[in-house]
């Protein structure tokens, strides 16, 4: 390979008008390259943390609150009972929240699965009328409610938009926040593995 | 019923633009002249079905019609009217409707006003716009739908992000969109020109005054942006460097390039390749941020509710609009002919130097914001690229930008006198100078903010005077001084009005970045505070309700030396259905320099309240800056021979060689 042969004019004409082609492939290969480094991080953005915001109390404790009960109903909902249940999830809903409504079936399907762990629900800023009957028509999937009136507890819980829903372990740690509608997809692909690894 | 017909229109609209898509593109190749004319109805069509959709989806919000799912999640019944109008853009499925509307209202206007274009060129051109639509509207029908329907409907709403719930934003993003939309009027028509295979100066004058008006709305609506960060999020600053700021930002850079490189396209027959090929960065860049911002790829306070399949969506777009065109450009390209040369030190010269550094300057920015995703995919780091990053990269490589901006519309075209030039730019250099000389001595610190106000003072002085020799003021009878003035087109005020408003904006950032000072304090009725030689004493607190939210109001003394200057009152507000704060504060303007207070938390130890006070040096001059810069576009964009059709004669003799071009390709 060291012994080239002299390049002819025709030859070193068509090396010119080659490399004056590498310039104008070059934009789409930088191109190429940028998608493909999006397409990675969109597949494990839909993989491991959708609509993982991080909330100031995510790995800490749950914070100390007593909350009474929705009208109707017998008992409220305090931390400690969170703390017994062991692995368990909290979901904020409200009955004026349109997306609640959408996510709502998809708690009452999980509350009825055999292997389910103890859903727990915040009633956020409700009209004590409008929660019951919101529970009442479309079924309550939650095994205790406490109603948050005011809010107080929400913020305690830095809950930014409703609906939301937080994952405790074992320990009463909170250590997943979800914002949002609660999808099938999410529910599988990211709520499920994690119980089951904070179960094992 | 209205969510029902305006889901109709939009899908209305969708067949409309899937035949504006194909028929004209497919009658220019065919040289088909009826089927080229059905460009202009499909999208007179296009325009109505997507307006009709637009007003379906306003009537909901206006009546509050919770049925519809996306107003349940964006309105609330209590809401002022003026946010229930601008809520249908605050949340991603309304603001894709604004979108293509946008859109259609472009391709309105070139079929309105374009008939002087080649018709080859403009059946072309449209049918790019009707293909970039139909994404979009399969987009909007396909994932983010703005009238699914909801039942049982709620008895209300969720109502706005009260963030959102502001004068400023309320028309931030159709201005953004109006930018970001825009530029896929100089892609078309690249496309429209590599397809043809040719690009000439009457191409150039067609793109440039689209590109200027999508460069006006980018400016105004980041402007606006910055502005309402400044005032509504209470931390004092305007600039965060943020990931979506940056993702508008990007475009903005490109548009700049795009407009200088089409005017050396357009007067000297050059930099022809290279015009297309930002042309097509500047439109993939606008959907790089879409897709950035919805993808949920980044989280950042301006993130819409975000969604992979949505994110995926737009990546497959963006991969077929970006890629298909560079591969398109990488293909066709080499074959347009190279036009005028010239030397390095021309006119020419300078606005390529400029379009590689502003190239350059986006690509940092683009590394700064990738960086973090790129690190994310590879080990799963999460890190952020903060001002730090921008400062040490971005900053430095517009000093040079700037430098060459005031001497550039000096230098002739072709080959440039430069000792000449630089003779003429001696008062900016004594301006520049004497300010870093003054500024070093007055403040001394670190060099780095007076050589920024120094290059402010150097291209200020050099627009100055190359507008003063452009009327020989002082220099002939202030008559012909005069007579010159009326006679001067009005792109050349826009040119000077723009480079003296980019100084004024760098003197704005440079020294509200570096001469900001800040004290935070907790005050109680009575207490005072001191900060840059002004007394703020609390007088009161008290609280009043909004329509929809409660605040606090505090109502504070601003003194100097002992005398009242003004009395101020900066709210903190509560918006109970969102649960959200808001800060609003209380900005006293010099117009040298702002006098800023946000309240912060309530103190329950000292029974006080905490209190964050900012003394923002010059930082009104960035808003007056980017106005200047605004206007500057709209002086140019008003000039007769940038007006569309004004040279109708001279481009009437292009359609012909153009045909006559045509036909011997074929």
């Amino acid at each position: 390979m060291s012994d080239l042969p002299e390049p002819s004019e025709a030859a070193t004409d068509m090396r010119r008008s080659l490399v004056k082609r590498l310039w104008f492939v070059l934009p789409v290969l930088v191109f190429v390259v940028i998608a493909v480094v999006l397409a990675v991080t969109l597949g494990r953005q839909s993989n491991e943390h959708a609509r993982d915001l991080p909330s100031a109390l995510v790995d800490k404790p749950l914070p100390a609150f007593n909350l009474p009960p929705v009208e109707g109903y017998e008992a409220g909902l305090s931390d400690a009972d969170i703390k017994a249940a062991g692995v368990s999830l909290l979901n904020v809903f409200a009955s004026w929240c349109g997306p609640c409504r959408v996510e709502h079936p998809i708690w009452m399907d999980y509350a009825k699965q055999p292997d389910a762990v103890p859903l727990f629900g915040l009633n956020y800023k409700d009209q004590p009328e409008n929660a019951s009957s919101w529970l009442k028509k479309l079924g309550d999937p939650y095994r205790k409610i406490g109603a948050d009136l005011n809010g107080r507890v929400g913020i305690d819980f830095g809950v930014y938009g409703v609906p939301e829903t937080f994952i405790i372990d074992k320990t009463g740690r909170i250590v997943f926040k979800h914002v949002g509608v609660m999808t099938r997809k999410d529910l599988d692909e990211t709520i499920l593995p994690l119980i089951a690894r904070l179960k094992g | 019923m209205s969510a029902e017909l305006g889901n109709y229109a939009l899908i209305l609209a969708l067949v409309m633009a899937i035949a504006q898509g194909i028929l004209p593109l497919v009658g220019a190749a065919r040289r088909n002249d009826n089927l080229m004319a059905l460009a202009a109805p499909t999208v007179i069509g296009q325009f109505v079905f997507i307006s009709m959709a637009f007003a379906c989806l306003m009537y909901a919000y206006v009546v509050s019609d919770f049925s519809v799912m996306n107003v349940a999640a964006n309105s609330h019944s209590d809401k002022p009217l003026l946010y229930k109008f601008t809520a249908v853009w605050g949340n991603h499925e309304g603001s894709m409707v604004l979108w293509v509307w946008i859109l259609s209202v472009y391709g309105l206007a070139v079929a309105a006003f374009g008939r002087n274009l080649p018709p080859a060129l403009k059946a072309r051109a449209l049918s790019i716009q009707g293909l970039i639509s139909v994404g979009f509207l399969l987009f909007s029908i396909g994932t983010s739908n703005p009238f699914e329907r909801l039942d049982p409907a709620p008895i209300n709403g969720n109502d706005l992000n009260p963030l959102l719930q502001d004068p400023g934003l309320a028309f931030h993003p159709p201005l953004l969109y109006f930018g970001y939309v825009g530029l896929s009027m100089p892609f078309s028509f690249a496309i429209a020109a590599l397809i043809e295979g040719r690009v000439d100066p009457a191409w150039a004058r067609w793109v440039r005054p689209w590109t200027l008006v999508s460069w006006m709305a980018l400016t105004a609506g980041i402007t606006l942006g910055s502005w309402w960060a400044y005032y509504e999020l209470g931390w004092g600053g305007f600039w965060f460097w943020d990931p979506v700021e940056n993702a508008s930002f990007m475009p903005w850079l490109m548009a700049t390039a795009l407009l200088h490189s089409a005017l050396v396209a357009e007067k000297r027959d050059a930099l022809k390749s290279w015009t297309v090929l930002l042309a097509i960065l500047a439109f993939s860049l606008s959907l790089l941020g879409t897709f950035l911002v919805r993808s949920g790829v980044l989280t950042s306070v301006h993130s819409f509710a975000s969604d992979p399949a949505r994110g995926a969506y737009i990546l497959g777009f963006l991969i077929f609009v970006g890629g298909g065109s560079l591969a398109l450009y990488a293909w066709r390209a080499p074959s347009l002919k190279a036009g005028g040369t010239f030397k390095p030190i021309s006119r020419e010269g300078a606005l390529l130097f400029n379009n590689l550094l502003l190239v350059v300057g986006c690509a940092t920015v683009f590394v700064g914001e990738l960086y973090p995703i790129v690190l994310d995919a590879i080990n799963g780091a999460k890190v952020s690229v903060g001002p730090p990053f921008y400062e040490k990269t971005f900053v430095p490589l517009m000093a040079p930008l700037l430098l060459v901006a005031a001497a550039g519309p000096m230098l002739a075209w072709k080959r440039a006198d430069w000792p000449g030039v630089v003779q003429r730019l001696r008062l900016a250099f004594v301006a520049l100078a004497a300010v870093i000389a003054l500024v070093y001595a007055l403040h001394g610190g670190p060099i780095g903010p007076a050589i920024g106000l120094g290059i402010a003072a150097w291209l200020f002085t050099g627009a100055a005077v190359e507008f003063a020799d452009r009327i020989k003021l002082f220099r002939a009878p202030m008559r012909e001084s005069l007579t010159r003035l009326a006679g001067l087109p009005r792109s050349a005020f826009g040119t000077t009005l723009a480079h003296m408003g980019m100084a004024v904006l760098v003197v704005g950032s440079v020294a509200g970045t570096a001469w900001r000072t800040e004290t935070i304090a907790v005050m109680r009725p009575g207490d005072q505070a001191e900060l840059a030689g002004y007394t703020v004493i609390l007088n009161t607190i008290g609280e009043s309700k909004g329509p929809n939210y409660t605040a606090q109001i505090a109502e504070m003394r601003l003194e100097r030396d002992g005398e009242l200057r003004d009395l101020m009152y900066p709210e903190k507000r509560f918006y109970p259905v969102q649960g959200t704060q808001t800060t609003e504060a209380a900005i006293r303007t010099t117009w040298f320099a702002d006098f800023y207070i946000a309240l912060g938390d309530p103190d329950e130890a000292s029974g006080g309240i905490g209190v964050r006070l900012y003394h923002n040096p010059f930082v009104p001059w960035i808003w007056i800056g980017a106005s200047m810069l605004v206007l500057g576009g709209g002086f140019s964009l008003s000039d007769r021979r940038l007006r569309v059709g004004a040279p109708a004669r001279r481009r009437v003799a292009k359609t012909q060689a153009v045909s006559a071009s045509e036909s011997s390709n074929a």
